[in-house]
C-alpha cells in the first residue's frame, strides 16, 4: 500500500477507535482521552524534532514540560502584593548577586589559563557566591512563604489570561534548554541521555521545594480557564435551549461543550506546530539537519556548524515541549510538581516518537494519539481480560481479587512489549521517515 | 573532652553509619551497571527495575518462610531467601538477553538503540513487579532491629549523644565487603574473570585470543543480576520496598558509576560511597555538631546546613552532571569511547 493511502487510513483507524470509546463507554471519556492525545502529540512533535531530525538523545522531556507548566502559574495567577513587598527587593538582590557571581567566574576563568588553579578558583568563587547569595535569599524566601501560607505563600503571577502562558511556557522552556544545551550538548549520546535525565530531576526537585516560586508540593490550584465553566453554562438560557434542542441532559451537554472548547484550542496549536514542522523539515534547513544527524563529520566538512545547529534544534524542540506542558497544566487547572514522573512525562513520550516513526511529523502525531489511547484504555481492557481469565474462579478467591486489583499495571507491560516489538520488527515506526534520493 | 566525643558520636550516628550503609547499597548496584557497560557497552536503564524484581522474589520467599515459622533471629529471614531472588534475577536477565539484546548484539547496533531497548525492558519489568506485588510499601524485615540502641549507648558511655546501629545496616556493610572482595578476586584471578576484563578492554583483541563472547556476556549477566538482587534486598531491608523508589535509585547509581569511571569496577565502589556521603554530608545540619566543638560564644544560630534535606536526591544528580561536564571519564578514567 502506498504511503499516500496508508497514512490517512492509519489516522482514520485512530479516529474510529476514539469514536468506538465514545459510543461504547461515553463521550466524556472519549473527549478526555482526545484532549490528552492532542497535548501528547504536540509533546511528541517537540521530541521528534530533537531525536528524529537531529538525533539528540534527550531523556529530559519531563523537565521542559514542567517548566512550561510553571509558566501557566507565573502568567495566570494574581500577583501577591504583600509577598513582593516583604521579599521582593531581597530576592532581586539575590538574582543580581547570582548574575554577578556568574560574571566574576567567567572573567576569572578567562583571565587564568587552564589548569588546577583555575578549577580551584572556580570552585572557591562558586561556593563563596552561594553563601553570599543565601544571606539575602534565605530571609526573602522565608518572608514570602510566611505570607498567608495556607493560601498563597508565593509571589503569584502576572494575572494575565492563561492562553498567553502557552507561548511564554515555550519561551521559558527554550531558555532552560539554552542553558542545558550550552553545558551538555558536547557529551556523547549515552552521557547526554543520563545528563538530561538527571537535569530534569533537578528541575522537578527545584519546583517541588522552592515554595516561593509556585508553592512547591502544596500545589497551585484554581488556574483560571480559557474556556467557559460548566456551572455558568448550565445557568445560561441559550445553552439550556441548545441542550434541549440537542435532546441532551444539560449537565452532560455543558461538560462535553467545555471539553470540545479545549479540544478546539489544542487542535489549533497542534495544526500550527505540524504546519511549521512540515515546512521546516522539507526546507534546506531540514535537509541540513538530517545531513548532520546521519553524518556529523561529513556535514562539518561541508561547513555546517554542527554544535550551533544542535543547540538550535534542542532549543526549538524544548520550546514545543514547554508549550505542551503549559497546555497540560491549563487543562488540569492546577500545577502539581509532585505528579511529574519520568515514566509518564519522558519515557512515554519516547515510546510515542519511536512507535509513530522518528523523523516523521505525522508519525509523531499518530504515535502521540495511539500511545496515549493505549495507555488509558489498557486499564479497562486489562480489567476485562483479568475478569475473563478468572471467571472460572470463585468471587472471593484471593487469586481473582489480586489479579483484578493488579490489572491496571498491565499497561506498563503492554507499553514495554509494544516498544520492544516495534524496535525489533519495524524500527522505522508506523509512518516511517520519507527518504528522498 | 566529652564534648569532643559527643561531637564524634553525633557525626557517626547521623552521617557515618547511614552513609556507609547507603554507600554499600549504591556500590553494589553500580557494580552491576558498570559490568554490563564494560561487556555489553550500554547504560542499562532497566537495572533499577531488575533490582526491584530480584527483591520482590526475595520478599515473596521471605513471607513464605515466615508463614512456615522459619526464623534465624537475630538475623532477618530475607537472607535465607536471597539466593532465590538472585536466581530469579539471573533467569530474568538471561531471558531478556536471549529475547531482546542478543539480536542487537549480533547486528552490532549503536549504543542508543540498546538504551532504547533497555527502556522497553524497564517498562516490562516495572509492570511485572507492580503486577505481582503491587505499588505499595512492603516491609519484610524481621529478627532483631538494633545492634546498639541509642539509649543503651548513652547509659553505657555516659555521653549526651546516643549511637544507634541497626542490624540491617551492619548486614549491609558486611555483605557488601564479602561480595566486593569475592568479585574482585574472581575478576583478577579466575580465567573467566580475566577473559571478561580482556573483553571489556579490547573486544577485538579478546576475540582474537579465543575468548568466547557469548560466555563472557553470560557471566556478565549472572554477576550483574546477582548484584542487583543483593543490592535491592539490602536496600529494602534497610529502608522499605516500593517499586517506585527502585526506579528512582537508578540515577544515584548512574551517578556512582560515572563518578568512578564507567566500566571500571573499583570506580563503581568508590563512586557509590562518594555519592552516598555527599548526599548525607551536604544535607546534614551541623548546628549541634559545631555547638559541641566551638566555644559557646562562637556557637552558630542558624542550622549550618548547605542544602535543605528536600534536596537530598538532587545532590547526586548535581554531582552526576558536574562530573559529566568537568571530567566525563570519572575518577578512575573509565571508558571514554
Amino acid at each position: 500500500m502506498s504511503p499516500s493511502l496508508r497514512n490517512p487510513l492509519l489516522f482514520l483507524a485512530m479516529a474510529t477507535m476514539l469514536a468506538a470509546v465514545g459510543f461504547g463507554q461515553s463521550w466524556q471519556v472519549a473527549l478526555t482521552i482526545l484532549n490528552l492525545c492532542l497535548i501528547s502529540a504536540v509533546m511528541a512533535l517537540g521530541l521528534n524534532m530533537q531525536w528524529g531530525y537531529a538525533g539528540l538523545f534527550n531523556v529530559g522531556v519531563m523537565g521542559f514540560a514542567a517548566v512550561g507548566g510553571l509558566a501557566t502559574v507565573l502568567v495566570s495567577k494574581a500577583p501577591v502584593g504583600e509577598a513582593w513587598a516583604v521579599g521582593g527587593w531581597r530576592l532581586a538582590a539575590s538574582a543580581a548577586l547570582l548574575l554577578a557571581t556568574a560574571a566574576v567566574v567567567v572573567i576569572v576563568r578567562r583571565w587564568l589559563g587552564p589548569g588546577p588553579i583555575r578549577s580551584l578558583a572556580t570552585a572557591a568563587l562558586v561556593i563563596a557566591g552561594y553563601f553570599i547569595i543565601r544571606i539575602f535569599y534565605d530571609p526573602a524566601t522565608e518572608a514570602i512563604e510566611a505570607v498567608n501560607s495556607a493560601k498563597t505563600g508565593y509571589l503569584g503571577g502576572l494575572g494575565l489570561p492563561v492562553i498567553i502562558s502557552w507561548p511564554i511556557g515555550g519561551v521559558l522552556a527554550a531558555g532552560v534548554a539554552w542553558f542545558i544545551g550550552k553545558v551538555a550538548l558536547g557529551l556523547r549520546s549515552d552521557y547526554f541521555a543520563i545528563a538530561t535525565l538527571g537535569i530534569s530531576e533537578i528541575v522537578i526537585a527545584i519546583l517541588k521545594n522552592e515554595d516561593w516560586l509556585a508553592r512547591g508540593v502544596k500545589n497551585v490550584t484554581g488556574i483560571v480557564r480559557p474556556v467557559p465553566r460548566e456551572i455558568n453554562l448550565q445557568g445560561d438560557i441559550w445553552f439550556n435551549n441548545f441542550a434541549t434542542w440537542l435532546g441532551m441532559d444539560v449537565i452532560e451537554a455543558s461538560s462535553i461543550f467545555v471539553k470540545l472548547c479545549y479540544a478546539a484550542l489544542f487542535l489549533a496549536v497542534l495544526l500550527f506546530v505540524v504546519a511549521l514542522s512540515e515546512r521546516a523539515l522539507n526546507s534546506p534547513w531540514g535537509r541540513m539537519m538530517r545531513a548532520i544527524r546521519d553524518n556529523e563529520d561529513a556535514a562539518e566538512a561541508m561547513g555546517k556548524d554542527v554544535a550551533r545547529r544542535h543547540l538550535q534544534i534542542f532549543i526549538i524542540g524544548s520550546a514545543v515541549i514547554g508549550i505542551a506542558g503549559a497546555m497540560l497544566v491549563t487543562l488540569d487547572g492546577q500545577f502539581t510538581p509532585g505528579t511529574y514522573q519520568p515514566l509518564r512525562f519522558t519515557f512515554i513520550i519516547w515510546i510515542m516518537v519511536i512507535i509513530g516513526g522518528s523523523g516523521n511529523n505525522w508519525g509523531s502525531v499518530l504515535g502521540g494519539f495511539l500511545v496515549w489511547f493505549v495507555w488509558i484504555e489498557a486499564e479497562p481492557a486489562g480489567l476485562w481480560l483479568m475478569d475473563m481469565i478468572t471467571s472460572g474462579l470463585d468471587d472471593t478467591s484471593p487469586l481473582r481479587t489480586h489479579l483484578i486489583n493488579a490489572a491496571p499495571h498491565m499497561r506498563l507491560i503492554i507499553m514495554g512489549v509494544i516498544l520492544l516489538l516495534v524496535m525489533r520488527f519495524s524500527p522505522r515506526g508506523l509512518i516511517p521517515e520519507v527518504m528522498r534520493r | 573532652m566529652t564534648d569532643f566525643l559527643d561531637a564524634v558520636v553525633l557525626i557517626t550516628n547521623y552521617v557515618l553509619v547511614p552513609g556507609l550503609a547507603y554507600g554499600s547499597q549504591l556500590a553494589l548496584g553500580a557494580l552491576g551497571v558498570t559490568i554490563i557497560y564494560g561487556i555489553l557497552r550500554f547504560a542499562n536503564f532497566a537495572h533499577g527495575d531488575l533490582m526491584a524484581f530480584g527483591t520482590m522474589v526475595v520478599i515473596l520467599m521471605t513471607w513464605w518462610f515466615q508463614s512456615m515459622g522459619v526464623s534465624i533471629a537475630p538475623l532477618p529471614v530475607a537472607l535465607l531467601a536471597l539466593p532465590f531472588g538472585m536466581a530469579a534475577a539471573i533467569v530474568m536477565s538471561l531471558g531478556t538477553d536471549r529475547l531482546v539484546y542478543r539480536f542487537y548484539r549480533r547486528r552490532r547496533a549503536p549504543a542508543v538503540i540498546y538504551i532504547l531497548t533497555s527502556i522497553g525492558v524497564m517498562f516490562v519489568m516495572n509492570g511485572i513487579v507492580r503486577f505481582i506485588i503491587g505499588p505499595d510499601d512492603r516491609r519484610f524485615t524481621d529478627g532483631a532491629r538494633f545492634i546498639i540502641k541509642a539509649r543503651e549507648f548513652k547509659e553505657a558511655t555516659g555521653l549526651h549523644e546516643g549511637l544507634a546501629i541497626k542490624v540491617t545496616q551492619a548486614i549491609t556493610v558486611l555483605v557488601t565487603v564479602v561480595v566486593v572482595v569475592a568479585l574482585f578476586r574472581f575478576l583478577q584471578k579466575s580465567r573467566t574473570g580475566k577473559a571478561m576484563r580482556a573483553y571489556s578492554d579490547n573486544e577485538d583483541l579478546a576475540l582474537l585470543s579465543g575468548v568466547s563472547p557469548e560466555r563472557v556476556v553470560f557471566f556478565a549477566w549472572v554477576i550483574a543480576a546477582s548484584l542487583a538482587a543483593i543490592a535491592g534486598t539490602l536496600y529494602g531491608l534497610d529502608k522499605s520496598f516500593k517499586p517506585f523508589t527502585y526506579f528512582n535509585i537508578l540515577l544515584p547509581i548512574f551517578a556512582s558509576v560515572i563518578v568512578g569511571g564507567i566500566g571500571h569496577p573499583l570506580g563503581a565502589v568508590v563512586g557509590g560511597f562518594v555519592i552516598a556521603f555527599s548526599e548525607v554530608t551536604v544535607t546534614y545540619a551541623y548546628k549541634k555538631f559545631l555547638r559541641y566543638l566551638l566555644p559557646d560564644s562562637w556557637a552558630p544560630d542558624s542550622l549550618v546546613q548547605f542544602l535543605s534535606t528536600d534536596y537530598k536526591f538532587a545532590v547526586s544528580f548535581v554531582i552526576l552532571v558536574v562530573v559529566l561536564l568537568v571530567r566525563p571519564t570519572g575518577i578512575f578514567r573509565g571508558k571514554s569511547s
